[in-house]
């Protein structure tokens, strides 16, 4: 088997575009069972970005963004992110209390609920990784954090920079009442890029 | 007229006074800003990992403590600066999510703040002054002037080191 190497790897490319666009799609029909409403979602946008570029794709290094992080472990190991810009997290989150949307900081427990929405939307993405690849993915307890993109980014970016100069994005816009924009970023571990792409008979 | 030189992830820029450089949002990654108080010169780099010799591809100069460092004084000598008199000080090093350790027992952000200040210590450049650590995300900008360095955090108030 050859090292997986994502600064040259236009076929592989393809492939985890299309784990991203399926992962996306059942993440949304999740969020449309939780808030029992209907979700809509555009195809998402799959980049390949350097990390120069990372602040501008998602609106600003600065802007305030709520992070969902999760360890993955199983037959891959690795990470996966969900970020959500702040007023769409506060949208979710009065849908999901059925209490009118609030502003600045979250309560406990609206933290709490950003949590679970956050925890079920990565979960959902996992398993349809899991269903399409047969492997065994587990995730564990997530956490959260809110604060500026490029600080919650550095996070992926780091794991992303021990295998190259470049960070794989999926962002998807939700569309319910309003647009909601949020972004999965999975970062398998070296050898579970090549379980990935090896289970999908690459 | 004065000008802010960003400096992006992975990155570094050196400036002359009366010009300042900034990164915005820095995480675990660590902000590294050193000048030559003499010539007024200074450079920022916004490293995210502790060692260049630890990963294959390490052919990114910025993006590792080691490697960054090096560049960053080559560069500040270059535009002017003396070696002799360089001074640091540095930013960042977050652990942003509670369980951010994965396989080893340090944090990146820790390590990062580690190899930072062992490279610098090497080099024999005195840090001044540090903001590291802790679990939230820093912006920071740099004057070469003054040596100051604003940092600021969402919901904190801004300090000067």
């Amino acid at each position: 088997m050859q090292d997986f190497n994502l600064n040259n790897s236009d076929q592989y490319f393809d492939v985890l575009k299309e784990i991203g666009n399926i992962g996306a799609g059942n993440a949304t029909t999740a969020l449309a069972q939780l808030l029992q409403c209907k979700v809509d979602m555009k195809v998402p946008q799959v980049r390949l970005l350097n990390f120069s570029e990372v602040g501008a794709a998602i609106g600003g290094e600065e802007q305030l963004m709520t992070g969902v992080y999760l360890l993955v472990e199983g037959d891959i190991t690795g990470s996966m992110m969900f970020l959500l810009e702040e007023t769409a997290a506060h949208n979710l989150v009065s849908k999901l209390m059925h209490v009118p949307q609030s502003e600045g900081k979250f309560s406990d427990m609206e933290l709490s609920a950003l949590k679970e929405i956050g925890n079920i939307i990565v979960a959902s993405y996992l398993n349809s990784l899991s269903k399409l690849t047969n492997l065994t993915i587990t995730p564990s307890v997530p956490d959260l954090c809110i604060d500026m993109a490029g600080a919650i980014l550095s996070v992926p970016a780091i794991e992303f920079g021990e295998i190259g100069d470049r960070i794989l994005m999926i962002q998807t816009e939700f569309t319910d009442e309003m647009t909601l924009n949020g972004y999965f970023i999975l970062v398998p571990d070296l050898e579970s890029y090549d379980k990935i792409l090896t289970a999908l008979g690459m | 007229m004065s000008e802010i030189i960003k400096v992006g992830m992975a990155d570094l820029n050196v400036c002359k006074s009366p010009d300042g450089l900034t990164t915005l949002g820095l995480g675990s990654c660590v902000g590294i800003a050193i000048r030559d108080p003499l010539t007024k010169v200074g450079g920022l780099a916004h490293i995210m990992l502790p060692d260049s010799t630890a990963i294959k591809d390490n052919s990114n100069l910025p993006k590792f403590a080691d490697t960054g460092i090096v560049e960053l004084i080559d560069q500040i000598v270059k535009a002017g600066g003396s070696k002799a008199r360089l001074v640091a000080k540095i930013a960042g090093g977050a652990q942003m999510f509670a369980f951010q350790s994965k396989s080893s027992l340090i944090k990146v952000g820790e390590k990062n703040v580690i190899a930072v200040k062992k490279k610098l210590e090497e080099l024999k450049i005195p840090i001044l002054a540090e903001d590291t650590g802790e679990n939230y995300g820093r912006t920071v900008i740099f004057y070469p002037e003054t040596g100051d360095f604003v940092i600021r955090a969402v919901g904190k108030p801004e300090k000067v080191i």
